[in-house]
């Protein structure tokens, strides 16, 4: 253990900005698979995968001499394609079935894309160079990236028009109807195989924006695609479905709590800490839900 | 039907055995030497599995245009058998198995990386197949007594050694305060223990040790403990996600540190990735094509390069030289022990004493090459951005003067 982080202020509030930026990164990716999960009932495991497709959009970009940042543009329109050619091939084979299954054709995405990715661009670690520079704070004592204050920026503009999309456009109006009962939705006229191919692609699309990100601030490689998945499902899961201010207070929540276990336990324990902590809140919440049932009796 | 289909798996089982046993003498066939190779050409190490297996084409290539192996009054020529290990240990171990008893072979390359090599060792070992490999340095691959295993490379432990004995002789012979960073692997933890070793030699402290994880690509928690106990030696070790990030958060946090010494900068193309942001950074590396050292195939480093250059459209990174050299150091064993036995071959093997281009190889007792020192260069940029890296220790070969300490960023 290393107390160095209560010793100095300044690196408590440093551990602070520094989660709470990567938090609302995460948040992003988070809410894309709870938009999806909530509607099509289905867990993304290759929610990673597509993050990291998203990144070498971005990173091709930068290589032929194009500002990285236009990726948040580019790729976001890209994986769109990609989730609604997903969902024709595999999805919508498995959309009615119990969750297992599209567990496991998930996970076999996953597995595909991660090869792929691998055959096409190479295993090397790969990053774009935004140039953005630092911002000092507190008399030089806190620095941070402007990459990744961009980043959280960005993520924030995205998720607001998500939002707007999704209670004023007739799309949005569909998704939120077909979430909340598809056979009804479907009675009264809503196309819900197109909803779910809609959904599925804007899933995509957010990805594509949050790889693109991570191509800026962080690094990308075929194989890294998994700590992001994990780290969105236990933001859902904390958050539940259908909860926008969840979702982001939760990554939020997860990005602090995850900078401190660096300072506290070491790096090495950062992702590790991130598994325990989802497996004591699926514990916490089985036991929560045994209470009710017993009550229920 | 049935009977069909029995006759059908009949027919097809005699022509696995067929099949099997056509290859199965395939140790030396006519005037070939078959030597096998397990390398990673799909999976994490594919990029530098592909510079492995460059690096040996490139050699069996030219050893056999230049006269081959005389052997017995003989002339035979080097082939290579490869399977693809899929960057994964346990396929790496099988491959290995299937290469000796199913193929054959009885002459072994190594794979990329320490951890195949580790996964391969045991195999060979049990078969008593005599291995040359270029790419496993972790110490703890010596030190098991192995008989069959030889490896051109300098051991992990010595990487970043030169690092702190050179930051320690700038201080004026006085300690140091050094900060670590390493992933947790067999490669990484070798090149830590190394540091420890000569942190205790030296008298010099470590005040941060952290350790970092597979799945790294943020250490800024680490670089906020650098800014604020200011220590004389920054050292990490993390493959080329670890060198790739230290730069850019180093870079984007405006940490200043009088010294910054890693590995895999040359696999992580840093100069090429990161521009001017990674001038001044130390990298450790086994070889560098401006090293002096001569050989009848290659000539010197210089040659090699352009000549691997024009054949494979890039600069030889040093995993594609070391494992070039693999082949010289089997073309010699061959011909001291004038025959294809095992023991033998072995034995000349543990007798070796050549120079290559690569640098000199003589094996110790576990096997690791005792005669050939790590090199340091530092990466060095002009003012319109262009970078190089220049060795600066060991000073025989150092093309140009360590530039020590590093500029504060406010001055650059």
């Amino acid at each position: 253990m290393d107390f160095m982080v209560f010793q100095y202020p300044m690196i408590t509030v440093q551990a602070c900005l520094d989660g709470i930026l990567l938090g609302i990164l995460f948040a992003l990716i988070a809410y894309g698979m709870a938009l999806q999960w909530g509607v099509m009932n289905i867990i993304n495991i290759a929610q990673g995968d597509l993050v990291i497709l998203g990144g070498y959009i971005a990173y091709f970009m930068y290589l032929y001499g194009i500002h990285p940042a236009w990726g948040v543009i580019v790729s976001p329109f890209i994986m769109y394609f990609v989730g609604v050619g997903i969902y024709k091939l595999v999805i919508n084979k498995v959309v009615d079935r119990d969750l297992f299954i599209s567990i496991l054709a998930t996970f076999g995405i996953s597995i595909l894309f991660m090869q792929l990715m691998n055959f096409a661009f190479g295993a090397d670690v790969v990053l774009a160079n935004s140039g953005y520079g630092t911002t000092f704070l507190f008399d030089n004592a806190v620095v941070l990236p402007n990459s990744k204050i961009f980043s959280a920026f960005i993520s924030i503009i995205f998720a607001i028009c998500l939002v707007i999309y999704m209670k004023k456009s007739k799309l949005g109006r569909a998704i939120r109807a077909t979430a909340q009962n598809a056979r009804a939705a479907k009675i009264l006229g809503v196309d819900t195989e197109k909803v779910y191919a809609a959904t599925f692609g804007i899933n995509a699309a957010l990805c594509g924006v949050a790889g693109a990100l991570i191509s800026i601030t962080f690094t990308i490689h075929p194989y890294m695609g998994l700590p992001y998945t994990i780290r969105s499902f236990m933001i859902v899961i904390v958050a539940g479905l259908g909860n926008l201010p969840g979702v982001a207070m939760s990554g939020m929540g997860l990005g602090v709590f995850e900078e401190f276990a660096d300072y506290l336990l070491g790096t090495e324990f950062r992702i590790g800490s991130v598994f325990l902590l989802l497996v004591l809140i699926l514990v916490y919440r089985r036991f929560k839900l045994s209470r009710k049932r017993e009550y229920l009796k | 039907m049935k009977l069909s289909k029995l006759f059908l798996s009949f027919i097809s089982a005699i022509a696995i055995l067929f099949s099997t046993s056509v290859v199965s003498f395939a140790k030396v066939v006519g005037d070939k030497i078959v030597l096998g190779a397990a390398i990673s050409l799909t999976g994490k190490y594919s990029s530098n599995g592909v510079h492995t297996q460059n690096g040996y084409n490139m050699a069996v290539d030219r050893i056999n245009s230049m006269g081959g192996i005389k052997v017995g009054g003989k002339t035979y020529k080097f082939e290579i058998i490869y399977y693809d290990d899929e960057s994964n240990p346990k396929r790496a171990a099988q491959l290995a198995e299937r290469l000796i008893s199913q193929d054959g072979v009885e002459f072994m390359l190594g794979p990329y990386s320490s951890g195949l090599t580790k996964a391969i060792a045991p195999v060979t070992e049990k078969y008593g197949v005599p291995m040359v490999e270029a790419n496993g340095a972790s110490r703890s691959l010596f030190t098991k007594g192995y008989k069959y295993l030889f490896a051109v490379l300098a051991p992990a432990n010595l990487y970043l050694d030169v690092a702190i004995e050179t930051a320690v002789e700038l201080n004026g012979g006085k300690p140091v305060k050094i900060a670590q960073a390493f992933e947790q692997d067999a490669f990484s933890q070798d090149v830590r223990l190394g540091i420890l070793d000569a942190a205790e030699r030296t008298g010099s402290k470590i005040i941060i040790d952290d350790k970092l994880p597979k799945e790294l690509n943020d250490m800024a928690a680490t670089l906020v403990k650098v800014k604020q106990m200011k220590p004389d030696v920054l050292v990490v070790s993390g493959h080329t996600k670890g060198a790739l990030t230290a730069i850019r958060q180093i870079a984007e946090m405006k940490v200043d540190v009088p010294m910054l010494a890693m590995t895999h900068c040359d696999a992580a193309k840093l100069s090429k990735q990161h521009g001017k942001n990674s001038q001044y950074a130390l990298c450790a590396s086994q070889w560098h094509k401006t090293l002096t050292y001569k050989d009848d195939f290659f000539k010197d480093g210089m040659t090699y390069a352009a000549d691997f250059e024009k054949e494979f459209g890039y600069d030889p990174p040093y995993q594609s030289a070391e494992s070039s050299a693999a082949l010289l150091v089997f073309k010699d064993a061959f011909e001291r022990a004038n025959s294809f036995d095992k023991k033998k071959v072995r034995d000349a093997l543990a007798a070796t004493n050549m120079q290559t281009f690569y640098g000199n190889i003589k094996f110790a007792e576990g096997g690791q090459n005792v005669d050939k020192p790590m090199v340091l260069f530092q990466v060095m940029c002009d003012d319109a951005g262009k970078c190089e890296n220049k060795v600066v220790a060991p000073l025989k070969w150092a093309s140009a003067k360590l530039i020590h300490p590093i500029p504060k960023w406010s001055e650059r």
